[in-house]
């Protein structure tokens, strides 16, 4: 097995998804079999390979640090689903 | 001829001469849309108001003897996954249903700007995670040469509204193949340009290093016409590239004399489906009899292109998605008993399971003890990739491929195993991995199901796979239709 059902719980916890019972076996099993056929780049020894974020690289890409047009903060809570003022409004933190 | 069934070149000449209004061209595409829809279920938003306006607009501008470019009045379908001001923007996903954009992405307003029609936004797998348009978060889209089989993923809407004549040409992305399969499986054409070369401002990100938008049209001059007024650099992009544009539309020419065409014979080994197979290699055959030459090579890291892939992208998309959390946009789960549960909820409820599984590889493949025997390995394989392709295009200036291994498949054939339709995209892929340019252009059938021929190029190559395409094109002379019906 290259993932276990505790592993499947965990990393849904991190990514702050819910599973049912069900979902995890059924998630457990495809994600296993993906990560199989993934692992199949272990098979490649590329210690002196240097890794590839970009195929097109660019470098040191800036602009003037000029004002520009911006969004109004009506704009910017438009589609706030709760809002308060100027604020997005969230449950209670502290 | 309904002016519905032609292309961007023939109405402009139209516009151009005053035989027709954009008006006129617009209500023929909403006619066919009308009697189409229904069937076919391209768009996730029909934005007719819009349309009507802009229309009026190309027509004042015509009236007045303004000059317009060849994209004024030109019904145009965008794919939902790039942001239109003030017009709903789902992604194909519940999490977005409500998502009203304050800006429009610069791919859209470039064409805007240009004078197109927008009648809609299409339909996609949620997130653009897919190759099947089955994953969208709302309805299945199908396909207009067999309604019981997919029209391909994840643009599969913008493909099928192209082919069923209900938009004159369409937007796509193309993160592992999205525009690239569903246009050969639409049996039209779509192309996926060099990373870079169109800016993602306002394209709602899967995987940020791969991701690019791309046309689909009707034959190859549409395709160049709209390439020509997608490249822009964008400040707005830090990814853009900046180029001295050559006018894509003047440098096709049918000569294919001297063009060396490289068959990676990777890409025609087992796993591609034999019958596509032989209507490609008879496409090679048009190219070679029109003077290219045509010879096999080999791109020996490609089998560890898609397990890269998947490693690669569900680990981009999972920071990608990381901000859906129902509290500046989108969906928010009801009456959350506190800030965790109103995270868990919404994101559990919002999203589908294609997302869902691959927000949990992208997360596993980035955690502690895994970083490296994943994510850090598959950009080195990355990497191999790269340099396969620059070998390649050391004897080569183009290398062709069947775009899909099969032809478009049954709806649900593949739902519930998300490997085999992953598999699906295993000749585009090494593409997008490289940041490479490919077009794929119809060549033929397999059971009156249609199949593309794909063409790949060096990195800012589009000159030449235009060309190659072009000329393929003009002696292959294709003019099958899609019935709109269900095949036995």
């Amino acid at each position: 097995m290259a993932i276990s059902e505790k592993e499947v719980k965990h990393v849904a916890w991190l990514a702050r998804l819910g599973l049912t019972d069900a979902e995890v076996q059924k998630f457990t099993r495809q994600l296993d079999v993906i990560l199989e056929h993934a692992g199949k780049i272990s098979e490649l020894n590329v210690e002196n390979v240097p890794p590839t974020s970009h195929a097109i690289p660019l470098k040191n890409v800036l602009r003037e640090d000029k004002v520009g047009a911006c969004l109004t903060p009506e704009d910017a809570l438009s589609n706030a689903p709760k809002k308060e003022d100027q604020a997005f409004v969230v449950p209670r933190i502290v | 001829m309904e002016l519905y069934q032609m292309t961007i070149h023939e109405l402009h000449e139209k516009l151009l001469n005053k035989e027709v209004s954009a008006k006129e061209i617009t209500d023929s595409v909403f006619s066919r849309i009308e009697e189409v829809e229904d069937k076919v279920k391209s768009y996730l938003t029909i934005t007719k108001d819009v349309a009507l306006e802009q229309a009026k607009l190309a027509d004042e501008k015509i009236a007045a003897g303004g000059k317009v470019g060849p994209l004024a009045g030109i019904p145009t379908a965008i794919k939902d996954v790039m942001c239109t001001r003030g017009v709903r923007t789902t992604c194909g996903s519940k999490i977005l249903d409500n998502f009203i954009p304050v800006y429009t992405s610069t791919a859209v307003q470039n064409l805007f700007d240009e004078g197109i029609v927008m009648t809609g936004k299409t339909n996609m797998d949620e997130f653009a995670m897919g190759s099947s348009t089955e994953n969208s978060g709302f309805f299945p889209t199908r396909n207009p040469w067999d309604l019981e089989r997919v029209p391909g993923g994840s643009s599969g809407g913008s493909a099928a509204a192209v082919a069923a004549d209900e938009a004159v040409f369409s937007l796509g992305s193309d993160t592992g193949g999205s525009i690239r399969q569903p246009a050969a499986l639409c049996g039209i054409v779509g192309m996926k340009p060099t990373y870079g070369l169109v800016s993602r401002y306002g394209l709602v990100a899967f995987a940020s290093s791969l991701d690019q938008i791309g046309p689909f049209t009707k034959d190859v001059t549409d395709c160049a016409i709209v390439l020509n007024h997608l490249v822009r650099h964008d400040p707005m992009d830090s990814t853009s590239v900046k180029i001295d544009r050559p006018d894509y539309k003047e440098i096709l020419i049918n000569d294919l004399k001297g063009v060396r065409v490289g068959v990676p014979k990777e890409l025609m080994a087992e796993g591609i489906d034999p019958k596509v197979k032989k209507v490609v290699e008879d496409a090679i055959k048009v190219l070679a009899d029109n003077g290219a030459i045509v010879a096999e090579t080999s791109l020996p890291n490609l089998e560890y292109g898609l397990s890269a892939y998947y490693i690669i992208a569900p680990a981009e998309a999972s920071s990608n998605l990381a901000r859906f959390d129902g509290v500046r946009y989108g969906y928010r789960a009801p009456d959350p008993d506190d800030l965790m549960d109103m995270y868990m909820r919404t994101r559990t409820e919002g999203f589908g399971d294609e997302v869902k599984r691959r927000i949990m590889l992208g997360t596993y493949a980035l955690s502690a003890g895994y970083y490296e025997a994943y994510y850090g390995k598959a950009q080195k394989v990355r990497t191999l990739i790269v340099r396969d392709f620059n070998k390649a295009f050391e004897d080569f200036d183009v290398l062709v491929s069947p775009t899909s291994p099969t032809v478009a498949f049954k709806i649900g054939e593949k739902v519930a195993n998300p490997l085999q339709m992953y598999l699906s995209d295993i000749c585009t892929i090494p593409v997008n991995l490289a940041g490479l340019p490919g077009i794929s252009v119809p060549c033929g059938t397999v059971d009156g199901l249609p199949v593309g021929l794909q063409i790949i190029g060096k990195a800012l190559g589009e000159e030449t796979i235009l060309r190659v395409a072009y000329s393929f094109e003009q002696n292959f002379n294709w003019s099958e239709k899609p019935k709109l019906e269900t095949r036995d």
